[in-house]
């Protein structure tokens, strides 16, 4: 293996389970970030990660899809604002909102890209008190029957990296009082709010419950010795929630 | 280019400087001094073109040819054995030294100056020095992995302070979090000898396997010269000469437009973009641009390779299209990189670029002249020897010799002093004083500049800030990993140079050996004051020799680093700053020893190791007192060693769960560090300790003796790591034991302390001074 190569990991064995024939497509766009990232906690969930490029149209049959973080183009107009155009994202919008409802999931970056393909409503502004953050957040499990949430418990919580400049999730207040009266706020802010979003809202989901976007980063809690407080592993059930889904499993 | 375009810039042929000898040319303005002009003159054997006067006036600064401190920089590679050759796979020289990790991997590391950038302008001066220090990591053929930032500003309530601080600190994060580079720690000092002058290091590390090393060489006749990545414009022109190589002085006009302006994004599609070149072996030789931009790059990569280089400037790509010849020579524009491709690959190199849409154009080719020839549009403007360029500049002897108030300075102890008189013993004092310690600006907690800063990304960070090393996983099969930590104490080494210096880099070691790694290699980047002032160069050769001295007896090598000089206002120069950065390894990063307890450490012992001495001279608790006089501690290299050792097997061995070692503030500090990172209490007694070491309960909490660390031991491993020190023949005493039920630090017969109280006094420093 080269170190060059992408991603930068190791290839020890995936478990064996019977989800690990899934294959999750990660997209890369220019400035993106956290897409290694992503491709592991894919892999540590055991299932296959496919890399997938912005500027190709062809979503490789992949059973899932993760827009990953970082800054695309490097957020120098709207975050997400030029990535919306590429391509993939016609593909990905397109099987979002097909039949067969492709589960989408958009971290930080990934989420303002959701914003501003109108796979999910609201958008992010700069964070009230102005400055970049990297904590450890707590959040609430607030919808636990999406695609990327069954495994979670309803109202649990979970501990994950918080890492953004453009985190403020703003929207009108009809439909900031649409969500969440649906139950489409998928992820809420605990103990206290980081980045001033509205309603403590940290993540959201779609209707059907397959588009999922928040800003804290769940692939960096799937891996003891490397996620918040050098501990935690609270994330992975995105990514088990996501396999279970795809095997029928979901509650 | 039409003729009457070329005659826009009044083209300075080099056929025309030969038959103008006489024509004035602007050296001074350019930071040539007058003897350095005629050695161009000599050297070319007639006056130089405006073109080939901006090369060696950049090249031949202080910044880009180290002439000042040349003479004493070669004691990193004199003081050298064998042993400490052995993983040294890059060594001084290249764009950064190169270390071998073992199992086929290396890992290659650099710490370099951004001062006087950051001083004018705080947000671009730092982002571009990350920038900077990336570039030179991808040059070596490496992923890079984490950045790190020691910094040293002004008093903290000077009101330009939160000026350099909020540009600073954003702008490094700016840049860096847009890398996707976690940012695993550095150093936050404050004192008003960098008021005029902050310090702003940057290092980069990046890992690569053996076989994908590269160097910039220039190498293969016929072989094609590329430039890609931003554009060139008009911004940094002469920041390395102007800029970085004098003084400040309000006299002088604004050097803003001296500073380079950064673009993270265009960085990390270089970054990316240079690995695909790589994985595919699509470059012969690789050179970042930074300091003296083209002219360094070409000249550096002609007279390493084995022949010339012919180049036609016109082909560079202008942000500017009005800059001359010459400016396009000097500019620091940033995220450019140069590049030696072989023709059979020229249209896989393309294809690369244009996958992630980099531009790039071909400037020209290798050549066997020998000579550096460069073109503007067919006319030759610039044909030197590529090696007078950039590796036989000029040389100084500096004068230099021990200082008249050095003697002065050593006699005034800090307890012989008024300032200490009515040292704190009473239970309560001392408690108040290891609040008000952990509430100074120095000791203070770093949160509010870390929080700023990514330290997830990549997923392989295994230690970071307010660890005492950011450790990074480089293999995630085998859990291979490195430690990096850095470390200065201005304050000592004003008060000795030589000894100041070892102790920046015994700080280093123990730091990194704390955290469980083998100590391997050194980068280190010495921030001093003007060099044509012979105190400073004094402090600069003892430094120089202090250091070198002491990675003999440690065993590790310099690989690279960086010298910054003329940091100083007026006459008045910084203290002398060695910023040692210190690299070790982890054979797997899971047993890296974190620096404070958790809860499920409830009930072990906590374990001092090393000896106590009465040093307080330099000390954090002085500094509190206003004072700074005396001698520093006392440097014990072979304590270190020793200690060093015990701190590595009991990781390795599953010993010990924690451990964090003594600096600034000494063992009151140490504790309040390790209790407050979990937030878990402890109880402590000092009587045994004050007993064996002869000190009083104020000297044994805040003194700053060296070679010391605390443990936190499982009681089942107690009896095999007290044998393990006592083999050793090393001091080991047993404190006391961690207690998760316990909401303070209790040291036995003096106070027990809040650790809420204590939290909120460390945490709202930064906070109440910077918002």
């Amino acid at each position: 293996m080269s170190a060059t190569e992408l991603p930068l990991i190791g290839d020890y064995s995936t478990p064996s389970t019977a989800l690990s024939g899934a294959r999750i497509g990660v997209v890369t766009f220019p400035g993106t970030l956290d897409d290694r990232d992503a491709t592991r906690a894919i892999r540590v969930a055991g299932a296959e990660a496919v890399s997938l490029w912005h500027a190709d149209a062809d979503l490789q049959n992949v059973d899932a899809v993760i827009i990953p973080g970082g800054f695309s183009y490097g957020d120098y107009l709207r975050a997400g604002a030029i990535a919306r155009f590429a391509p993939m994202m016609d593909k990905i919008i397109d099987a979002a909102n097909s039949d067969a409802k492709l589960p989408v999931l958009g971290i930080c970056n990934g989420f303002q890209i959701l914003t501003e393909s109108h796979l999910l409503p609201g958008s992010m502004v700069k964070n009230d008190h102005l400055k970049f953050l990297c904590r450890d957040q707590v959040l609430r499990v607030e919808n636990n029957t999406t695609a990327w949430t069954n495994q979670y418990a309803q109202g649990e919580e979970i501990t994950i990296v918080l890492k953004n400049q453009d985190g403020q999730y703003v929207a009108d207040e009809k439909t900031l009082d649409a969500l969440e009266a649906e139950g489409r706020v998928a992820f809420s802010y605990v103990g206290w709010n980081p980045n001033g979003s509205r309603r403590n809202i940290a993540g959201i989901t779609n209707e059907a419950g397959n588009v999922v976007g928040l800003m804290p980063h769940p692939e960096h809690a799937v891996e003891a010795g490397f996620g918040p407080d050098h501990t935690g592993t609270d994330g992975l059930g995105f990514f088990t929630s996501v396999l279970t889904h795809l095997v029928g499993g979901q509650k | 280019m039409s003729a009457a375009e070329v005659k826009k810039f009044n083209m300075d042929t080099v056929e025309n400087a030969a038959a103008t000898p006489e024509t004035e040319l602007p050296w001074a303005e350019l930071g040539l001094k007058q003897n350095e002009f005629e050695e161009v003159v000599k050297v070319l054997g007639r006056r130089p073109t405006a073109a080939e006067l901006a090369m060696y006036s950049v090249m031949w600064s202080e910044h880009c040819s180290y002439k000042s401190s040349k003479n004493h920089l070669r004691q990193f590679g004199d003081k050298v054995t064998e042993e400490m050759k052995k993983d040294m796979l890059v060594g001084i020289g290249e764009n950064a030294g190169v270390t071998n990790l073992g199992d086929g991997w290396a890992v290659t590391f650099k710490i370099e100056s951004h001062n006087s950038p950051t001083m004018i302008e705080p947000y671009q001066g730092a982002a571009t020095g990350i920038g900077g220090i990336v570039r030179d990591i991808i040059s070596m053929g490496a992923r890079p992995v984490a950045v790190m930032d020691p910094l040293r500003f002004g008093a903290i309530d000077h009101p330009d302070t939160a000026r350099i601080m909020h540009g600073a600190v954003a702008g490094i994060g700016g840049y860096g979090n847009s890398l996707g580079l976690p940012n695993i720690g550095g150093e936050m000092v404050f004192d008003s000898v960098y008021q005029g002058n902050p310090l702003v290091n940057a290092l980069a590390v990046g890992v690569m396997r053996h076989e994908d090393i590269r160097l910039a060489n220039a190498s293969g006749l016929g072989n094609k010269v590329v430039l890609f990545g931003a554009r060139t414009g008009g911004d940094g022109i002469g920041g390395a000469s102007i800029l970085s190589s004098e003084s400040f002085d309000d006299s002088k006009p604004s050097k803003r437009p001296a500073v380079q302006v950064g673009d993270p994004f265009a960085e990390k599609i270089l970054i990316e973009c240079c690995l695909e070149l790589f994985k595919g072996s699509l470059v012969e030789g690789i050179q970042d641009l930074g300091a003296a931009g083209i002219s360094c790059a070409t000249s550096e990569l002609a007279s390493n390779g084995d022949g010339g280089m012919d180049i036609e400037l016109t082909s560079v790509l202008l942000r500017d299209p009005t800059l001359t010849p010459g400016e396009i020579l000097m500019s620091e524009s940033q995220e450019r990189m140069m590049a030696v491709v072989s023709p059979d690959n020229v249209a896989a190199f393309e294809a690369v670029m244009d996958k992630w849409a980099v531009e790039y154009s071909w400037l020209g080719e290798v050549t066997d002249t020998n000579r550096l020839v460069i073109k503007w549009d067919g006319e030759v403007i610039v044909d030197v020897d590529p090696r007078t360029v950039a590796h036989d500049g000029p040389v100084y002897d500096r004068p230099y010799a021990r200082p008249e108030w050095q003697d002065a300075l050593q006699a005034d102890t800090f307890k012989a002093s008024a300032a200490g008189a009515n040292l704190p013993s009473t239970g309560e004092e001392l408690k108040a004083t290891l609040v008000e310690l952990m509430a100074s600006p120095n000791l203070c907690s770093k949160n509010w500049i870390t929080n700023q800063y990514d330290r997830y990304v990549g997923g392989n960070t295994a230690l970071a800030t307010p660890d005492d090393a950011g450790v990074i996983r480089v293999d995630e099969a085998t859990g291979l990993g490195v430690a990096l930590a850095t470390d200065a104490n201005g304050r000592y080494t004003y008060l000795d140079p030589y000894h100041g210096a070892q102790l920046a880099l015994s700080e280093a070691y123990r730091n990194v050996a704390t955290s469980g790694a083998i100590p391997m290699a050194v980068s280190d980047c010495l921030n001093f004051g003007s060099p044509e002032d012979p105190d400073v160069m004094w402090q600069l050769a003892e430094a120089i020799r202090g250091l070198s001295d002491a990675c003999m007896v440690l065993g590790v090598p310099v690989t690279g680093g960086n010298v910054s000089l003329y940091n100083q206002t007026g006459t008045t120069p910084i203290h002398p700053t060695p910023v040692v950065a210190m690299l070790g390894k982890l054979d797997d990063v899971a047993r890296r020893t974190p620096s404070g307890w958790r809860a499920d450490a409830d009930g072990q012992a906590i374990y001092l190791l090393g000896t106590t001495f009465d040093e307080l001279d330099g000390s954090e608790f002085a500094n509190l007192r206003g004072h700074l006089g005396g001698l520093p501690p006392k440097v014990d290299l072979e304590a270190e060693k020793t200690l060093g050792a015990i701190l590595i097997n009991a990781s390795r061995d599953g010993m010990i769960d924690s451990a964090h070692d003594l600096s600034e503030g000494g063992l009151g500090a140490a504790l309040g560090e390790m209790a407050l990172r979990y937030g878990v209490g402890a109880r402590v007694a000092l009587d045994d300790l004050c007993a064996r070491d002869g000190v009083d309960a104020f000297t044994a909490l805040f003194s700053e003796s060296q070679a010391r660390a605390i443990v936190a031991v499982p009681r089942s491993e107690e009896v095999r790591f007290n044998d393990m020190a006592t083999a050793r023949n090393f001091p080991v005493l047993r404190l006391g034991v961690v207690d998760a039920s316990a909401t303070s630090l209790e040291v036995q017969g003096q106070f027990d302390l809040d650790l809420a109280e204590l939290r909120e006094a460390h945490e709202a420093t930064l906070p109440k001074y910077f918002g």
